[in-house]
This record gives structure tokens, C-alpha cells and sequence, in this order.
């Protein structure tokens, strides 16, 4: 693909909640195609475009961890606010941590290391202005520096990823001793589908020498 | 509020003299720790919850600066004061229902959040307005903290000499004494790395004076959050680094590994129990073009 990006990413810990299991969450064995898309529009975004990943490459072992904390349950609810506003004060709009206390597991990965690779469309949105070589060099050109619009992260905000461009031409560094390289991940969310009503997207994730190769978004394999 | 036109990163390090900084829920209240490491952990939410009881403190929830996730023993006097100021009842649940499908107005109640709220502003918070997945994400993002060296948690028993109810007195026949339990990490030295994106920033007005907040908060947190589980607390170093534009100029992990943490005395093995026994070096040349660093501790 001529205008493909490959980015290594890493981080100590990361949550990637299935999404059967979010309560106590229990994190996916790999990155999601969805997380990946977060991360890489962390670093560059615009209406214009629409990032595709194409595919995950696994370079540490899968492993886990457990970790319980104190959450809150409750929602602010819109209605609340609006009260609020027309009162002009912000007295008993709070929430009360004590009473609305959750105490949730999380399932989260350990010492995870990714390549993603990706590529882009251009979408309805897309000026005149916008080509493919633009927002390529702008993404290139900030994921070289460390530059990002909000610091990415594995899954959840607590876990910040670190990432690094891989070059044009550049090899792929190898996975890690340990690592287990083919593997069937079973069913995994492939995307939210915003367009349609947040209607969830799944795909049949395989681990073939490390890799997992990422069905196009409007590929027949991926099951709303 | 003029939002901040940089983007920061932050190393935080702190310490605690016996006492449990963080206890782990699925542990019996131990202080949290890597399996794997043997490290304490501190995890993001706890730093956050003091940050958020700091600026009530500081601000007295003053105009902009109310927090919308309050702690109840905080809370229960600017409660009081609120009742005689404005009646106006918490909100039930109810209002969930009616989502705003109206774009311009969800994003009218979410700016009137992030102008109000400090916790907000900062954080961020899920709000069910159905714009943006129904959340703002604030600019600062905190890691989990983790001690420099492996932690080694004690258990101290203690006597209580009293008794709660009538028939554990009867079954005592009057001795009235009951064994608690404390744990607690005679030191640790614990580092937590931290965001704060320009850009995020723009969209919750997260200001200089926000910022500064932050950093105050940081420093002095622990002098608030005394009690007889954490022991002494205390924050020993705030490294920033200042990127000179908003989108930055280096990866955070590159800024990150100019910061060292090594034992003072090397050629003595025993365990660290003070700050003295530990040095923290800043490379200061190593840094990109386009940061600045600063220490604010």
C-alpha cells in the first residue's frame, strides 16, 4: 500500500474490555482494531480521513494481571445540569463518591508490544485541499517527533502508550521469546460502527506467525 | 479561560514512612503490589482523588472551581453552606431519560461543566449528552505510580481496648479487648508519570491557572491527606517538561528516561528508608530541542 503507516507501540499494562465482560473488566488477549484506531488518532486526525488498520503484529508474550480498585457507578445526567444552570449555581450538583461506591476487578495485560500497520481513506468530508500525501506527511512527520494531539493510551486513560514510527523499509523487529505465534483469539470487536448507530462489528482474529491480519471494515467477514 | 498552549509531561515522585499509600481492595487493604515486580503500586484514581480534595480545600469551591465527584467527610460543610445559600434539592436519576438530541444544547451543558467544575476541566468526565460518546476527556492523564525498588509490606497487630457491642463483651467476660490489624511499608519511593495535552485542553479551557493549580496540588496534596493509615506522605519531586509548541517536540517516554532515580551509596545493599537514600538526576542535556525542564520540588 503506498500510503501505509507502521507504528510500534508499547506500554506496561493495557485494557482492552470485552465487551461482554466490562463490568469487572477482562481485557482482550491482543489490541483491538478499534484501540489501534484510537491511537493513531491521538497522533493525527481530521473529519477528512478515516484510519484502517490492516494489521497487528504480537511482539511480547500475552500475559495478565489483576487489579481492583474503588469506582463510581453513576452517570451525570444531563437534566441535572440543566437545573443547575437556569439556577445559576453549582450547589448539590455533585456526586457523592461514598454513596455511589463500586469496587471492580480488571483484567488487564502486562508488558504488551505492537506493531500496527494502517492505512487511510479519505472520506465524504474531504475538502479540496486534502490529499493523501498531506495528512501521510503529517502523521509521519509527528509520529517521528512524539508529537500527538493528547497522549494515546492501551485501552483505558491510566495506561499510556508509548509508540515510535517504524520506517518505510525498516524491518519489523521480531517477537519476543515466548511468544506464542499462531493462535485463535476467537471473536473480537473489530469497530464501533458510529454511522449506524454504534452498532458493534466482530471478526474472526487468528494469530498466524505473530500476526493478525485485520479484515477490511466493510469486508464480508466482519459480522455486525 | 484561555486554554494552555503547550503540552506538558511530568515526573511526580513521592514517598511514604510507615504507612500503606494505597491499599489493594482484593488484598485485605495490603498495599498494592506488582506480582511480578514486587513494586508498590499507587494507582492513577488515588492521586487524582487527592488532587480533586486539595482544590476543594484551596478553593473552598469557589466560581469555577466546584468538584463534581466529591468525597462525602469533605463535602458535608460546603453542603451546609450551599443549603443556606440556594435551595435547591439534588437531582434524581430520572433526567437520564431525556437525553438532549439537540447538539448545541449538549454541548451548551457540557461547556457550563468544564467552566464550573475544576474536576471536570481537568479529568474530564462522562456525561450522558450523547456528543462525543457522551464524555469529555479532560486534558491531564495520570499513570499508575510505581515504587522505584521493590516494597516489602509489614503487618503490625495492634489491641483495641474496647470492645463494640455488649456480647463481645460478655464473651470476653469484661477483659474488652479486641486485635486490629495495620499494614503498612516501612518506604517507599514511588514515581508516577503524567500528561497534560494542549489540545484537549482547548476544548475543556483548562488555563495557566489550572495548571498552576495542578502543580500546586501536587506538591501539597499530601500535607492534607493525613491519616492513620498513610503514615507520612510527602511529594519529593515535580519534574516538568514544558514542549514549546502544542503538539510537542519528543515522545513522552524519551523525556521520561532523562529523569533517574538510583540508590546514593550503591556499594551499601541494605534497604532504602529515607529520601537521603536515594539521588534523582534530571539529564538535562539529553533533552530535545523545543522542551524545557523545570522542577518544581
Amino acid at each position: 500500500m503506498a500510503f501505509g503507516v507502521k507504528l510500534l507501540v508499547w506500554g506496561e499494562r493495557a485494557c482492552f474490555t470485552r465487551p461482554e465482560m466490562k463490568v469487572e473488566r477482562v481485557s482482550y488477549d491482543v489490541i483491538t482494531p478499534s484501540a489501534a484506531r484510537g491511537i493513531l488518532e491521538a497522533i493525527h486526525w481530521k473529519p477528512a480521513i478515516r484510519w484502517h488498520i490492516d494489521r497487528i503484529h504480537v511482539l511480547k508474550p500475552i500475559r495478565f494481571e489483576s487489579i481492583r480498585r474503588n469506582e463510581v457507578g453513576g452517570k451525570l445526567s444531563p437534566a441535572s445540569v440543566a437545573k443547575a444552570m437556569k439556577a445559576g449555581s453549582t450547589a448539590g450538583l455533585a456526586t457523592y463518591v461514598d454513596e455511589d461506591r463500586q469496587q471492580r476487578a480488571a483484567t488487564v495485560l502486562r508488558d504488551v508490544h505492537y506493531l500496527i500497520e494502517a492505512h487511510f481513506q479519505l472520506t465524504g468530508r474531504a475538502g479540496p485541499d486534502d490529499s493523501v500525501g498531506k495528512h501521510l506527511d503529517i502523521f509521519n512527520r509527528r509520529a517521528r517527533k512524539g508529537q500527538c494531539f493528547h497522549a494515546p493510551c492501551l485501552g483505558v486513560r491510566e495506561f499510556p502508550a508509548s509508540f515510535e514510527l517504524l520506517e518505510e523499509g525498516a524491518l519489523p523487529p521480531a517477537p519476543a521469546a515466548g511468544v506464542e505465534l499462531d493462535k485463535d483469539l476467537g471473536w473480537m470487536l473489530h469497530d464501533i460502527d458510529f454511522d449506524d448507530g454504534m452498532t458493534p462489528h466482530f471478526f474472526r482474529a487468528c494469530m498466524k506467525n505473530g500476526v493478525i491480519e485485520v479484515p477490511p471494515w466493510q469486508g464480508a467477514e466482519v459480522k455486525a | 479561560m484561555t486554554a494552555i498552549a503547550h503540552r506538558y509531561e511530568f515526573v511526580y515522585l513521592f514517598d511514604v514512612t510507615n504507612g500503606n499509600p494505597n491499599g489493594d481492595p482484593d488484598a485485605g487493604n495490603l498495599p498494592r503490589l506488582d506480582p511480578e515486580t514486587n513494586r508498590g503500586l499507587v494507582t492513577d484514581v488515588a492521586l487524582k482523588r487527592k488532587i480533586r480534595n486539595f482544590v476543594t480545600l484551596d478553593k473552598d469551591g469557589g466560581p469555577g472551581y466546584a468538584i463534581y465527584m466529591q468525597e462525602k467527610a469533605v463535602l458535608n460543610f460546603q453542603h451546609e453552606k450551599a443549603w443556606k445559600a440556594l435551595d435547591i434539592p439534588a437531582d434524581a436519576k430520572d433526567g437520564y431519560k431525556k437525553l438532549p438530541k439537540d447538539e448545541a444544547k449538549a454541548r451548551e451543558i457540557t461547556g457550563w461543566m468544564c467552566a464550573n467544575f475544576f474536576d471536570v476541566r481537568t479529568f474530564g468526565a462522562v456525561m450522558t449528552t450523547g456528543v462525543n460518546a457522551g464524555q469529555v476527556r479532560g486534558p491531564v492523564q495520570l499513570g499508575f505510580a510505581t515504587s522505584v525498588e521493590p516494597v516489602l509490606p509489614l503487618e503490625i497487630s495492634i489491641t483495641r481496648m474496647a470492645v463494640t457491642t455488649a456480647e463481645e463483651a460478655e464473651k470476653q467476660s469484661g477483659d474488652n479487648r479486641t486485635m486490629g490489624r495495620k499494614h503498612i511499608l516501612p518506604y517507599g519511593l514511588y514515581r508516577a508519570h503524567g500528561f497534560v495535552s494542549a489540545k484537549l485542553a482547548e476544548r475543556t479551557g483548562f488555563s495557566d491557572d489550572d495548571l498552576q493549580l495542578l502543580w500546586q496540588a501536587l506538591i501539597n496534596m499530601f500535607e492534607h491527606d493525613r491519616s492513620a493509615a498513610r503514615g507520612e506522605m510527602a511529594a519529593r519531586k515535580l519534574i516538568v517538561f514544558e514542549h514549546d509548541n502544542a503538539m510537542g517536540n519528543a515522545p513522552a517516554h524519551r523525556l521520561f528516561d532523562t529523569v533517574q532515580v538510583t540508590r546514593a551509596k550503591p556499594e551499601e545493599d541494605g534497604p532504602a528508608r529515607s529520601f537521603a537514600d536515594y539521588t534523582v538526576k534530571v539529564d538535562a542535556e539529553a533533552l530535545p530541542q523545543g522542551v524545557s525542564v523545570r522542577e518544581y520540588l
